[in-house]
């Protein structure tokens, strides 16, 4: 039978989603997606020994934006960087036990913010170029349903 | 926990009462109204007296100007495809508001992609026609014109009379979709001077799987889907004996009780308007007066829709709808509150309640808690 509306774990998470909030001057900030579209998802990092250490996040966003959130900062929160960096837009909806197909844009944004993040934290300490910090979402006007 | 239950206008328990009267069309009297046997003619007599309580609901001068269908997409896409095929000897534009419903704009874009020509008349800031517009788009071969009694999302009414003095000064038929407005406030086709009407059984406390069009004998249509002689051929199909029944009892049932229920809810519509927009930054769509007595819809800055009803539901099993883009297929918000000038971004906030039968004056300060925590939760979760 085909799964009607968000699974059990969605709304677990969009219920009770972890790590809300910001981290002052954090190490790490990755902001994507647009109001316009009707999301927008912030995530804050604190690295240390090259793990992530605190992580935090802000949404403006429908059930499935709220929960890819919460759960992409549980999945990331005290993972070195590098594996950090690894997890995928459908790691994150394989973990919430699947999406709507019209919301998996939604894991996208989950897995973007996370590694916009890590990269803006990469920059800062020379790692990476500035040039290479480009978000990895699709750009433009138009609002995505990929 | 018993919830509170505020999205009647997408659909209504069916009355006791209409399911007492049209149980024995399920199970008795289950006749074909086409067969000529006594049992068929039994069944024929219900879908007249249906018929019949249809026609008074709306003042149609006569029961044979209604036509049953399955539901109202399906009588707006026979109203609009039907009249506008049949009559395209006589003029290819069609014109519409910009704030119609989906079966309506979809029909009409349909005939665009068949060489009709199609207009979308804007409306203002409160969801009213512009009548200027609507005027100056209107010549003789506009064959239909299609404008809602009341629109759903805003519950704002259309000035009906007016713009059809206008449409027959100007162009040919007009095609109202009152599903909205049904049941809600008065409708006379006569008065108001409508040429085919589209009305729902469910969103009269009817049963779901029965619709009807009022067709003015002058307009002369085409059927949409072909089969039998059914309906005059118009909706071929063997008749929803059961839908249709229970309709016609609704129908009864809402010309004797709408005027008291509406008064009834008006004031507690009113407090709950009242109360929400208590709330920072919370706005009201749709017109502040001319809208439907049941019909209270919102908009949030800083928020989402859909987040809205999945809290409200899971937290306060209070039953709310949105015109946010995240809770349809497409990213699109909803074409009305993009119609009356919503940005993107604040049409996504968008929180519709329709209040119906079972809603009561003590359930106003049980909601208005349960939104304003709601969209403290949320906002307390945005970065905007």
């Amino acid at each position: 039978m085909a799964q009607v509306g968000y699974s059990k774990k969605v709304m677990e998470h969009f219920m009770n989603p972890r790590n809300v909030g910001v981290i002052e001057n954090p190490d790490g900030y990755g902001k994507v997606g647009n109001p316009v579209c009707g999301d927008l998802m912030e995530i804050f990092i604190k690295v240390k020994d090259d793990k992530i250490d605190d992580i935090k996040f802000r949404t403006f966003g429908c059930g499935s934006a709220i929960a890819v959130s919460s759960m992409v900062t549980e999945m990331a929160k005290g993972k070195p960087l590098d594996e950090a960096m690894k997890i995928t837009r459908k790691d994150v909806a394989d973990e919430l036990e699947g999406l709507p197909p019209q919301k998996m844009h939604c894991s996208n944004l989950g897995a973007d913010a996370l590694h916009a993040a890590i990269k803006n934290y990469w920059v800062k300490i020379g790692k990476i170029k500035p040039e290479e910090a480009k978000p990895e979402g699709e750009e433009g006007e138009a609002c995505s349903t990929e | 926990m018993c919830g509170i239950y505020l999205d009647y206008q997408s659909a209504m328990p069916v009355d006791t009462r209409v399911l007492e009267f049209a149980e024995r069309y399920l199970t008795k009297e289950f006749g074909n109204p086409s067969a000529l046997h006594s049992v068929g003619l039994a069944a024929k007599s219900a879908v007249e007296e249906a018929r019949r309580k249809v026609a008074e609901l709306i003042n149609a001068p006569d029961p044979s100007n209604i036509i049953f269908t399955g539901s109202a997409t399906e009588a707006n896409n026979l109203a609009i495809r039907g009249t506008a095929q049949r009559n395209a000897a006589k003029g290819k534009k069609v014109l519409a508001s910009a704030i119609e419903h989906i079966s309506v704009i979809n029909a009409m874009k349909d005939l665009q992609k068949g060489g009709f020509q199609l207009t979308l008349v804007p409306v203002d800031s409160a969801g009213i026609i512009d009548l200027a517009v609507l005027e100056n788009q209107l010549s003789k071969d506009t064959t239909v014109t299609s404008v809602m009694y009341a629109n759903s999302e805003i519950g704002t009414i259309e000035p009906i009379k007016e713009i059809s003095q206008m449409v027959h000064d100007k162009g040919m038929f007009l095609q109202v979709d009152a599903v909205a407005a049904q049941g809600r406030i008065p409708i006379d086709v006569q008065k108001d001077g409508i040429d085919l009407l589209t009305i729902s059984s469910n969103d009269m406390y009817g049963p779901q799987g029965a619709g009807a069009l009022y067709v003015n004998p002058k307009v002369k249509l085409q059927p949409t889907l072909l089969g039998g002689g059914q309906e005059k051929g118009l909706r071929p199909s063997t008749e929803n004996l059961f839908a249709i029944a229970g309709m016609g009892e609704a129908a009864r049932l809402a010309k004797l009780e709408m005027d008291q229920e509406s008064d009834r809810l008006r004031p507690i519509r009113d407090s709950l308007i009242k109360e929400i927009l208590k709330i920072d930054e919370a706005y009201l769509t749709g017109h502040t007066t001319i809208r439907l007595p049941h019909h209270a819809s919102f908009r949030f800055s800083r928020i989402e829709g859909e987040s809205i009803l999945l809290t409200m539901d899971a937290m306060f099993n209070i039953q709310v709808s949105t015109g946010s883009a995240c809770s349809s297929r497409t990213l699109e918000p909803s074409h009305v509150l993009l119609a009356i000038g919503l940005k993107h971004e604040q049409a996504h906030g968008s929180m519709v309640t329709t209040l119906g039968k079972y809603n009561n004056q003590g359930e106003i300060s049980v909601i208005a808690k349960a939104v304003s925590q709601t969209v403290q939760r949320l906002r307390a979760l945005s970065p905007l």
